[in-house]
């Protein structure tokens, strides 16, 4: 007899073999997409968005790509999940992270053919993690004590995060600037004190750190340029027409005089709440709302700077680094706490005309304005900036270091084949695939700067055979070098995001056997 | 269909629009059930166990589900079988009575009907056979009663309760750190239970997760978390020994519900307005204040002139918390949900040893922490996990884990896991079977061999031969006497299931076997399945 049907219409069911299958090929398919992107020699994605206009993207970020994508394969899902949780903690490696899930993945449908369960590869791969944590653990180098030595280990670590990117051109300089903006931080991990201003125009080694603040705005007509010493007030308040907030309130007159009258007491009260504000000896008043004509010209007379519709983010951040209160009523001011910088003044960047507060208060906040010939490239060249800011503001609080161009990773197949061949059990085929998985990274790297990926690898592995060897890809040259003479540096924090997240997420597909989907949602037509 | 004529030989209708109609009878209407039954069963059989498999569903918008926890995937499948709907009944009736088992006592229901199956081919009528699961039931749970082991635990000692919600963990993906949350499910449960009256209130915790961090960044929080952040971003973002003030009324100008206008012809007129409404402000900050309060908590949204004020006056406040969450809130501090302003005196704040607000990752996540409150009970787990999935899993495990310790406090007897408790219950009930005269013994028998199948689908998804291992484990049973002896899933080399410190609760495999052939009854009890024709 035959089974009865259980489920609704259009739902499918994808059971053992067929839904393993199905979740390998998705996450397979996700990992040959941003493949080529990976390592100092990879290639960017064009992105074109489907909403209005098509706006078109440019990158070689691994988050961005797959954000942008719309994928139907759940198991793809997850690794784009990954990568964007990767993303918001650690900001960088976002590429490796599904590459290293995706080879995983690969290895594992290769031991699946050969008749090994997936539980048996789960624990393989989770022993395999554990010791090649451990064999990183052992090599790293932390330089917290050493505060020279630290800070070219940053400058190392954002040179090779910046080398993959669009600013590779100018990686020194903007390293410098990545780092000088994050050790002003102190070690908070606030990237909000670090504002980044894009202005087309120049070319990217015009781009520069600030130590002020700069405001995107324009200074009132007929008001001082420049102010020494100044006191700011920082408000959110209504400076156009103070509304009457009683609920029902309404003006009914019956004529023009009274009109008048009315007016007249309006502008009487703005000019007593302007009088107020001017009260508290300031000489700048940052609002958060517009400020209309009137209330503007009497700023003006009394000599104090307005600047209006400064947008939330933007008062925020004021508050904070000149280290004032928001303020949104004005009768104690001798309570309000003002903020103070030593100078603002209006400054060209391009054409375009900005405000910037120097000297403030708080030194941790700084400004990068980046310089470029581009939209396309000043969106990119803030992401990769933005990588390595994370990176390196994580690198500050967890200061230990490793190599890069592949070095960690062969270190780490070292120590997993050593633990396959003590391991005895079919465990061994899965912790050795966990080797050969990591091994796909370098080759990654050399086949994408077109290398022969084949030779170096193995020209790779025989040196690391040796104790205590530096040797990584060397991708300018084409041969395998010295990564510490070459200064190329990794997070370890980062090293170990991307191993652990990968780990998990392979882990999480392999341990699917049925893939359940249900009939999608009708949209109704609206037409 | 079968037609029923008249001696003119008209047909006489006795459904409505019959000829509309699929309509099957008898032993075809019980077989079509059972193989319905069977295929929900067959759905949830690999993810037994602790090395079960994890199934993905995906909804009807698009979203990813993994998930190996039976209720769950029942659940979210589109099943449209009336029978298949049943099953999923069953597993959900399990999850509200005791949390855990879900899957078990699915692939139970489903190696009962596959027994009855046979039994029916042989012309066993199905009654008879459903009478024979009620004995063998009846005779499956005294047995569980007389192998469970009372087992004493304190508020000091929880060691115990730790070890069986590890055995719950042990089957979820967050088995990398089942101890770690074993611990906080344990210490959430006491912290609530009320241990003379042995009634725990699983409202009394919160499960909250939030993306990023790692599953060992996983915590229990004595107190409430909010994910609000200060209205005003310079307000202090830590307060001791906080005076909750928890309010509904906004702070805003009072909109009166009656239809009315202010009429302002006058200059005098606009000035007084202005001035009764600054006093309005001026007097909602001021009432909050001089009750004492050092924190206020409301439910809708401030105007800005007030939002300074009371950042003015040094007063914390906190907008747009949820009504579900301004309650936890009065609960946990004590205090009382104030609907207006001129109502508030000092009896009604609440009280909270610290509140402090803390922030994520590198994104601007912050969350608001209430913590050490007036009534300590309420607890908060907090979830941090690699992805949305990842965390929504772990809640579902931490759901179990919750579950079975709170039965423990209910009960404190257990069984021991692995397929053990069944293995010995299916010696039981087959030794019970000779004594039955007549048909039932063979419906007891066959019960006997469905009790048989969950070790087996254990020993089948850990990678062993399934006949091969229980058939040594069920020797080994009979010939030491000991119910103990269960599947070694996880390859540590003994069989001895106390050795291994697996055990179950007994209620939850009470209910088991008890929903399991109260369910697979009614399937057979059928025999005329009428349902609309699709066209």
């Amino acid at each position: 007899m035959a089974i009865e049907k259980i489920f609704k219409d259009d739902a499918t069911e994808e059971k053992g073999e067929r839904a393993r299958m199905a979740s390998f090929v998705g996450a397979i398919a996700i990992t040959d997409l941003v493949k080529t992107t990976l390592g100092p020699k990879g290639m960017d994605k064009i992105l074109q968005s489907t909403g209005r206009g098509h706006g078109v993207t440019v990158t070689n970020d691994g988050a961005t790509i797959l954000k942008s994508l719309h994928i139907d394969n759940p198991a793809a899902k997850v690794l784009i999940d990954i990568s964007k949780v990767q993303d918001d903690e650690v900001g960088d490696g976002t590429t490796s992270v599904v590459v290293l899930a995706g080879e995983l993945l690969r290895e594992a449908e290769k031991l699946v053919a050969a008749k090994i369960h997936p539980m048996t590869i789960i624990s393989g791969y989770r022993m395999a993690a554990e010791c090649a944590r451990s064999a990183l653990l052992q090599r790293v180098v932390d330089n917290k004590e050493d505060a020279e030595k630290f800070k070219s280990d940053l400058m190392k670590i954002a040179m090779t995060t910046l080398s993959s990117k669009i600013l590779s051109q100018d990686k020194e300089h903007f390293a410098q600037l990545a780092v000088d903006a994050v050790m002003r931080l102190k070690g908070s991990t606030n990237l909000e004190a670090i504002q980044i201003i894009k202005k087309p125009g120049g070319s990217l080694k015009d781009s520069f750190l600030d130590e002020g603040f700069i405001l995107d705005k324009k200074i009132g007509l007929g008001q001082p340029k420049r102010i020494e010493n100044a006191k700011i007030l920082v408000a959110n308040t209504a400076m156009d027409t103070d509304k009457v907030k009683i609920y029902g309130a309404r003006v009914r007159v019956d004529s023009m005089s009274k009109v008048a009258e009315i007016e007249g007491a309006e502008k009487e009260k703005m000019r007593e709440k302007v009088q107020k504000i001017i009260a508290h000896g300031i000489n700048c008043f940052v609002n958060r709302q517009l400020i209309y004509n009137f209330p503007e010209e009497l700023f003006a007379d009394a000599g104090i700077l307005a600047i209006e519709h400064a947008d939330f983010d933007g008062i925020e951040r004021l508050a904070l680094v000149t280290g004032g209160d928001i303020a949104s009523t004005f009768d104690n001011p001798e309570s309000v706490k003002l903020g103070h910088c030593k100078v603002i003044e209006e400054i060209m960047i391009g054409e375009d005309k900005l405000i910037h507060f120097s000297g403030v208060e708080m030194g941790q906040a700084c400004t990068i304005v980046l310089r470029g010939a581009s939209h396309h490239m000043l969106d990119e060249a803030e992401r990769s900036l933005h990588d390595a800011l994370c990176v390196l503001s994580q690198t500050v609080n967890d200061t230990r270091v490793l190599l890069g161009g592949g070095w960690p990773e062969m270190i780490m197949s070292k120590e997993v084949d050593e633990l396959a061949r003590k391991t005895p059990g079919k465990k061994s085929h899965a912790i050795e695939a966990f080797s050969r998985a990591l091994v796909a990274i370098p080759t990654i790297i050399a086949d994408n700067a077109g290398l022969d990926s084949a030779d170096l690898v193995a020209q790779l592995r025989a040196a690391h055979h040796k104790e205590g060897c530096n040797a990584g890809i060397d991708v300018i040259s084409g041969s395998v070098g010295d990564m510490a003479e070459l200064g190329i540096s990794e997070s370890f924090k980062v090293k170990q995001a991307v191993l652990l997240s990968a780990t998990e997420a392979a882990e999480m597909i392999l341990r699917v056997d049925e893939i359940i989907t249900c009939a999608p949602r009708q949209r109704e037509d609206r037409m | 269909m079968a037609l029923a004529f008249d001696e003119y030989g008209r047909p006489f209708i006795i459904l409505k629009e019959q000829d509309q109609k699929t309509r099957l009878r008898g032993i075809e209407a019980q077989k079509a059930n059972i193989s319905a039954g069977k295929a929900v069963a067959r759905i949830l059989r690999t993810s037994l166990g602790p090395k079960g498999m994890d199934k993905i569903l995906q909804s009807p918008d698009g979203d990813v589900t993994i998930t190996n926890d039976g209720a769950t995937i029942l659940e979210q499948m589109d099943v449209d079988n009336q029978i298949a709907k049943l099953m999923v009944e069953l597993s959900r009736s399990q999850d509200y009575e005791i949390g855990d088992g879900t899957t078990g006592v699915v692939v139970m229901a489903g190696a009962l009907l596959e027994q009855a199956e046979r039994l029916l081919e042989r012309g066993i009528h199905p009654i008879r056979v459903a009478e024979g699961y009620e004995m063998a039931s009846r005779i499956a749970v005294e047995h569980l009663e007389h192998i469970s082991k009372k087992f004493d635990f304190e508020a000091t000692n929880i060691e115990p309760l730790v070890q069986t919600c590890m055995t719950t963990l042990s089957s979820k993906i967050v088995n990398r750190c089942k101890r770690h949350l074993a611990e906080i499910s344990v210490k959430a449960v006491l912290s609530v239970a009320d241990l003379d009256r042995k009634d725990v209130n699983l409202d009394m915790i919160k499960v909250e997760g939030k993306v990023g961090g790692k599953l060992e960044d996983t915590e229990l929080i004595y107190g409430i978390t909010v994910d609000k952040d200060m209205s005003h971003p310079q307000m202090p973002k830590q307060i001791e020994d906080a005076k909750i003030a928890i309010l509904t009324c906004p702070f805003e100008p009072p909109k009166p519900k009656t239809k009315h206008k202010v009429d302002i012809d006058t200059v005098e007129k606009f000035q007084t307005l202005r001035l009764q409404e600054q006093k309005y402000f001026d007097d909602m900050v001021q009432k909050c204040k001089d009750v004492g309060a050092t924190l206020v908590i409301c439910q809708w949204g401030f105007d800005d002139e007030a939002n300074h004020l009371l950042m003015h006056r040094n007063l914390p406040a906190v907008r747009w918390v949820g009504g579900v969450e301004l309650e936890l809130i009065a609960i946990a501090t004590g205090g009382r949900i104030v609907p207006r302003f001129q109502e508030l005196t000092p009896e009604k704040l609440g009280r909270a040893g610290l509140v402090r607000e803390k922030s994520f990752g590198t994104t601007k996540d912050k969350m608001l922490y209430i913590e050490h409150c007036a009534n300590s009970r309420a607890v908060t787990i907090f979830i941090r996990g690699g992805n949305k999935m990842m965390i929504e899993e772990t809640k579902r495990s931490i759901h179990d884990a919750l579950c079975v310790a709170r039965n423990l406090i209910r009960n404190n007897s257990i069984v021991y896991g692995g397929g053990s408790a069944e293995i010995s219950c299916s010696i039981a009930v087959e030794a019970a079977a000779d004594k039955y005269p007549g048909v039932e013994q063979y419906a007891i028998r066959a019960f006997a061999d469905a009790l048989d199948s969950v070790p087996m689908a254990l020993a089948e998804n850990s990678g062993l031969q399934p006949i091969e291992t229980l058939s040594a484990v069920k020797s080994q049973q009979i010939k030491e006497n000991n119910p103990h002896y269960g599947i070694d899933c996880n390859d540590v080399g003994t069989n001895d299931m106390r050795q291994q410190d697996v055990f179950e609760t007994l209620i939850g495999k009470q209910q088991q076997i008890l929903l399991a052939t109260q369910v697979v009854k009614m399937i057979l009890k059928i025999d005329d399945v009428i349902s609309p024709s699709d066209y």
